[in-house]
């Protein structure tokens, strides 16, 4: 607890630091860490939680992504109207897509769960009224009203930053109900969970919707983010990219998508940024492969760290 | 209180149960035995709603139940145990029946609320960890037991949901002489509030609790009685018992 005392303070501090000292860039990339770690984190929900192996979070994100941006460039700039409105058409997508793909297991359910976020990344691509393959380019983030300005990098980053803190809370919590006990228990031993009399379809479902349905939040914050959205939002290497965060930081772990986020993100920055030149020599091109580097890390984690980086610090498995 | 008629179960070409008629009567403890594959555990999946039935009728409580899912036919008193020690692990004690009991008292559509502050889950929980003994390890993982523990959990995750009828699936599996002798007090403590259908191997065990059995082999009822009776049954002395109980 103290831990997570001591990093929200950080946390509030960094903007204004980094403001003082003139380095407004890394404030902005800091949001972009923030709003990865918000979908990490509802990817954890499903993974590291339900035990589902969904290959298929982009989706969401995406889905959230391109119904905030269409309706900023449909002229309906409010983020009260438009970040709902990306998580009801998220959880809506997570609802079709899970009562489907459910009654699968295994590597079935991987399999289906990829191809539905496939098919939405088709979808995008050949919607040609809003950017198709090229995306589409927002005129301004969303207006949040209150006098705060999206637009403003720092104040950007305390909303993502309080939309993060309020995934976390909420994740603490629904893990510690009826119902996250239920999703665990699930996840540790389905077939014991139905013969206890759980209707286990159910609890999944509505497991896998909550997720998409923050997927969506984070989605929303990453259109404004970036005043832009391509399909490449919901290809499945983004799906991937969410995966490998979740594993880094911590299956099961409340704060594993955040550490994995951080990590994974801060670590393509530094690769891609701060050339070496001794590696360089050897490796002329090594800076435009910076998932290798990734990769070895992540090999790293899983070979020695199972738990993720989280199970490293804490030492005591989130159960 | 349950009747079975005609149940039977194929798996593509092997007929695992073949016309099936069973009757656990309230109250009683009814055992079933018979051979390695005789399709005991397919007969207790089929009735606790884990496999589907292929043919004919279960009836549970006046109501038939053959096309009610696993969970439905819980919620009308109906839960098993099994073989196979499956509780879960990683959770202590009192956690795994808390969930037992969660389960059972109704709905766990709720977010929010911290469940460790559920006094009346882990107040039930307790009450049932004394009915198999587990009082004093309530905080132990479950993985850690020993082995005649895990076995003992594993039945009161069945009793922690209340049923009026208990399938036990070998509950004295991979058991030593006292752990089992521990198990059959077990039993005759809970057969006081809840009817049991037994598939148990050790005929001792068998033979001391049972109020009627029944013998399957090769997926049929070869016979159903009082255990006297079924003792005296030449065909099921050649079938199963043998020289187990000549001597």
């Amino acid at each position: 607890m103290r831990k997570a005392l001591f990093t929200t303070l950080l946390l509030i501090a960094f903007p204004l630091a980094m403001q003082w000292l003139g380095y407004l860039f890394y404030v902005s990339f800091a949001s972009r860490v923030m709003i990865y770690a918000i979908a990490a984190t509802s990817l954890n929900l499903v993974l590291g939680y339900g035990g589902m192996l969904s290959f298929g979070h982009a989706a969401f994100v995406g889905a959230g992504a391109y119904v905030a941006s269409i309706l900023v460039a449909e002229g309906v700039a409010s983020a009260w109207i438009g970040w709902p409105a990306a998580v009801a058409a998220s959880a809506a997508l997570a609802w079709i897509i899970g009562a489907i793909s459910l009654r699968t297991r295994g590597v079935y359910f991987i399999m289906i769960t990829l191809a539905f976020a496939q098919m939405m990344f088709y979808l995008v691509n050949s919607m040609k009224a809003y950017g198709g393959d090229e995306g589409l380019t927002l005129p301004r983030r969303a207006e949040l009203g209150l006098g705060l300005d999206l637009g403003n990098e720092v104040v950007f980053y305390y909303v993502v930053l309080l939309v993060l803190l309020a995934a976390l809370y909420a994740l603490h919590r629904v893990v510690h109900s009826r119902f996250g006990r239920v999703l665990i228990a699930i996840r540790e031993n389905e077939a014991r969970v139905e013969a206890l009399g759980v209707p286990v379809y159910r609890y999944q479902l509505l497991c896998f919707v909550i997720a998409g349905a923050a997927g969506g939040l984070a989605g929303a914050l990453l259109a404004s983010h970036g005043k832009y959205v391509n399909p490449n939002v919901l290809h499945w290497l983004q799906s991937g990219t969410l995966m490998i965060m979740v594993i880094l930081g911590g299956v099961g772990h409340l704060w594993g998508g955040v550490i994995g986020a951080a990590v994974l993100l801060g670590l393509e920055h530094v690769i891609a940024d701060y050339p070496l030149p001794w590696l360089a020599q050897v490796a002329p091109n090594y800076q435009q492969h910076a998932s290798l580097g990734v990769g070895i890390v992540l090999l790293v984690i899983v070979l020695f760290a199972p738990q993720g980086i989280a199970g490293l610090i804490s030492r005591k498995r989130h159960a | 209180m349950l009747e079975l008629t005609s149940v039977t179960k194929r798996f593509g070409g092997v007929v695992a149960t073949d016309d099936v008629a069973l009757e656990v009567a309230q109250g009683e403890v009814h055992a079933l035995i018979g051979p390695n594959g005789a399709g005991k555990t397919t007969l207790i999946g089929q009735i606790s709603g884990s496999l589907r039935t292929d043919t004919g009728t279960i009836r549970f409580m006046e109501k038939e139940v053959t096309a009610l899912r696993q969970h439905e036919r819980v919620a009308l008193g109906l839960a098993r145990s099994y073989q196979i020690t499956s509780i879960f692990k990683r959770f202590t004690v009192l956690e795994n029946l808390a969930l037992a009991v969660q389960a059972r008292s109704g709905s766990s559509f709720s977010f929010w609320r911290p469940v460790a502050a559920e006094a009346a889950l882990f107040d039930e929980a307790r009450m049932v960890s004394r009915e198999i003994g587990l009082a004093e390890r309530l905080e132990v993982t479950a993985g850690n037991l020993a082995h005649g523990e895990q076995r003992a959990l594993e039945v009161g995750l069945a009793l922690a949901t209340r049923p009026r009828l208990v399938l036990l699936d070998e509950p004295m599996a991979g058991m030593g002489p006292e752990e089992s002798l521990r198990m059959i007090a077990l039993i005759e403590r809970i057969r006081a509030g809840v009817t049991v259908l037994l598939v148990e191997h050790d005929m001792d065990a068998v033979f001391r609790l049972a109020d009627r059995i029944t013998v399957l082999v090769n997926g049929r009822v070869i016979a159903t009685g009082r255990p006297e009776a079924i003792r005296a049954d030449p065909q099921v002395r050649r079938a199963y018992l043998g020289d187990e109980l000549a001597a």
